[in-house]
């Protein structure tokens, strides 16, 4: 087996809070195949956005700071880059795609100067050159007249059209990876598909890895090749995203896919909300992080953290009873 | 755009009318006549002038609308603004003298004062809580707390003091010799520049410091920018749009403060001359004075108002 594009090994970063220290992500652990689409998938404040952050190391420090572990791209160790070094990764190797395409924009600059900015930066190219490269990848993600579009400003653009001109950005140096944090949550449901289909296809094209973060399930069945859960900044269940919807490991997964609507299959079956409240990460319980809200917890859940194990081929759950689970 | 200017030029007309009456009618409200002056100085009474025939002589028996109208229809249809009370020389003159230099003035203390509080403002948010931070801050605060009328004066006399040297006090115009010309405006400019700067570096750094938790902001991390363009470019021009209020609003603070410099440092501008008018009640070099800084004040507004447009493409002036 070849070694995967992007190796996170035991990553934890934490956030000194008034409230003490925040493990918002901890011990975290996964592979990116070159030209695989790996979701993350959780509530808010799973920890699945500072993951992503964490791997271009764009956490605010202070209060942030990633605490330990290794993000091993193309072999080399993000961590121990310097400034210079992880700037040069930034937006050429490895983009970034996120939330709030309203806000995400910066407003005083143009489209076309937005879009090229990368290729005038990474490739040293000159920029009407950029701006032209820029013309094409907006015709790339569907907006039409690409090269009038150029001089336009955000303000005038719907919130689509902007996550076309982020997705226009971060492809604008064919990255061989791309991460995407809940690309399309700001949107209107009738652009969701729309942006993810125009993603994916268009990292398929680039031959792109795709890193997307969501918590939407029904976004992961459609869209991703495997699938990490997390819970309470750890990974619960990882596992192929087929193999996941057949056979849930995890008590939490479980409960996610039950509070999806599903439009194949019965749509008379009823929704069942997960019980009880994300956990506060700050004073997060000794055992496993889910136990509260845990129909199956035991006493042994509370008092033991359950580890990852292999419970399947490729399939990994953080329970005490993934082998009853499955069955 | 075009539109948009002759519409606020046309919109400065009712201002300035009201502007001159109330220039016009609170010149007159000082307490002593200018006739009450006159008479009781030598050289008028010499001339065994009553009282009335010096008020015909000046055009001053007439009811004081009469007045204001002469007075509004000599700077309308001939450019005129009269002439001096006591020295009988055309106001259009002296203003003609003065105005350039406390424009000079003016425009150097708000260079010095913005190439001062911007930088310092940039530096200090991008480098928040550091040591270099706390020294700008109390930088700013000591400027802001240190009246520059005191710093003018400690600047005119310690010197002298310590090292038997003070600013040049013989006035040189900027034509006949531009070195030493700025080299007599700098020390004042500087003092009026500082002090300007204060509040214009705090709010710089607040902006900055605003701008730099912006979305957009991680975005041009993201694309791998180094510090410099992601200041420079992406949270600069962001910043500045309030600064560029508050430049507007400290207008007429600059011709204040240049009034006080002036007389500190001897300089012949528009302060000083207002400063004697006003002393010997001469009104129509008073109220000429006042005119001129009120069209100032307004067009600079008008300025700073159309540079919102350069900096934030969200404006449209219709």
């Amino acid at each position: 087996m070849t070694a995967p594009l992007l190796s996170v090994r035991n990553l934890s970063t934490r956030f000194r809070t008034e409230r003490g220290t925040v493990r918002a992500v901890d011990g975290v652990s996964f592979d990116v195949a070159a030209g695989e689409t790996l979701a993350i998938v959780g509530e808010s404040g799973s920890g699945k956005s500072v993951t992503a952050l964490s791997i271009l190391r764009l956490i605010p420090d202070p209060p942030g700071k990633i605490e330990e572990g290794e993000i091993l791209f193309e072999g080399r160790d993000l961590l121990k880059l310097d400034d210079a070094g992880i700037r040069a990764i930034r937006g050429d190797r490895i983009a970034m795609i996120f939330q709030e395409p309203m806000s995400s924009l910066n407003p005083a600059l143009t489209v076309g100067m937005q879009v090229g900015e990368p290729i005038n930066l990474h490739r040293k190219t000159v920029w009407a050159k950029a701006l032209d490269k820029a013309a094409e990848l907006l015709g790339k993600v569907r907006i039409p007249d690409g090269r009038s579009r150029l001089s336009s400003y955000p303000h005038q653009y719907s919130g689509g059209m902007r996550q076309r001109v982020m997705i226009a950005m971060a492809l604008a140096c064919q990255p061989q990876l791309i991460i995407a944090d809940e690309p399309t949550t700001a949107l209107d449901v009738t652009v969701q598909a729309q942006i993810l289909a125009l993603l994916k296809e268009l990292t398929r094209e680039a031959n792109s890895a795709m890193i997307l973060i969501t918590h939407d399930l029904g976004v992961v069945a459609r869209y991703a090749d495997r699938v990490v859960v997390m819970y309470g900044g750890r990974i619960v269940e990882t596992a192929p995203a087929r193999q996941l919807y057949k056979t849930p490991r995890h008590p939490y997964t479980r409960g996610l896919m039950a509070s999806v609507p599903r439009l194949d299959g019965d749509t008379d079956r009823p929704l069942v909300p997960i019980e009880g409240q994300p956990p506060d990460l700050a004073t997060l319980p000794p055992g496993c992080a889910f136990a509260p809200r845990c129909k199956e917890a035991a006493d042994r859940c509370r008092s033991e953290r359950p580890p990852l194990v292999e419970s399947a081929p490729n399939h990994f759950s953080a329970c005490f009873f993934h082998d009853r689970l499955a069955s | 755009m075009q539109a948009y200017i002759v519409r606020r030029v046309l919109a400065l007309i009712p201002t300035l009318f009201f502007a001159s009456l109330i220039v016009f009618v609170t010149v007159r409200m000082i307490p002593g006549d200018v006739i009450d002056l006159m008479l009781s100085q030598n050289d008028i009474g010499a001339s065994k002038m009553g009282r009335e025939q010096l008020e015909k002589a000046l055009g001053l028996d007439q009811p004081m609308w009469i007045q204001y109208g002469r007075w509004m229809g000599a700077i309308l249809f001939h450019g005129d603004f009269g002439r001096s009370l006591w020295q009988n020389t055309p106001v259009n003159e002296q203003l003609l003298q003065r105005l350039p230099v406390t424009f000079e003035l003016g425009l150097m203390a708000l260079i010095v004062g913005l190439s001062v509080a911007i930088p310092i403002g940039v530096y200090s948010a991008i480098r928040q809580d550091t040591p270099g931070d706390y020294v700008a801050r109390s930088f700013s605060i000591l400027m802001l707390a240190v009246p520059s009328f005191w710093l003018g004066t400690m600047v005119m006399v310690f010197p002298s003091l310590w090292w038997g040297w003070s600013p040049p006090i013989q006035f040189v115009p900027f034509s006949r010799d531009p070195w030493g010309n700025l080299s007599q405006m700098i020390i004042p400019s500087i003092i009026l520049g500082c002090a300007l700067s204060a509040i214009t570096m705090r709010l710089t750094r607040t902006m900055m410091l605003e701008v730099l938790r912006q979305d957009y902001i991680r975005t041009a991390w993201a694309k791998g920018l180094g510090e410099k363009l992601v200041v420079a470019r992406h949270a600069l021009r962001n910043a500045l749009i309030p600064v560029v209020t508050l430049i507007g609003l400290q207008a007429p603070l600059l011709i204040g403060g240049a009034v006080i410099m002036e007389q500190i440092f001897v300089i012949p501008g528009m302060g000083l001359l207002l400063l004697d008018a006003v002393s010997q009640r001469d009104y129509p070099v008073i109220t000429g004075v006042f005119l001129i800084v009120g069209v100032a004040v307004m067009c600079i507004n008008l300025i700073v108002d159309l540079s919102y447009g350069l900096l934030d493409p969200k404006v449209r002036y219709r």
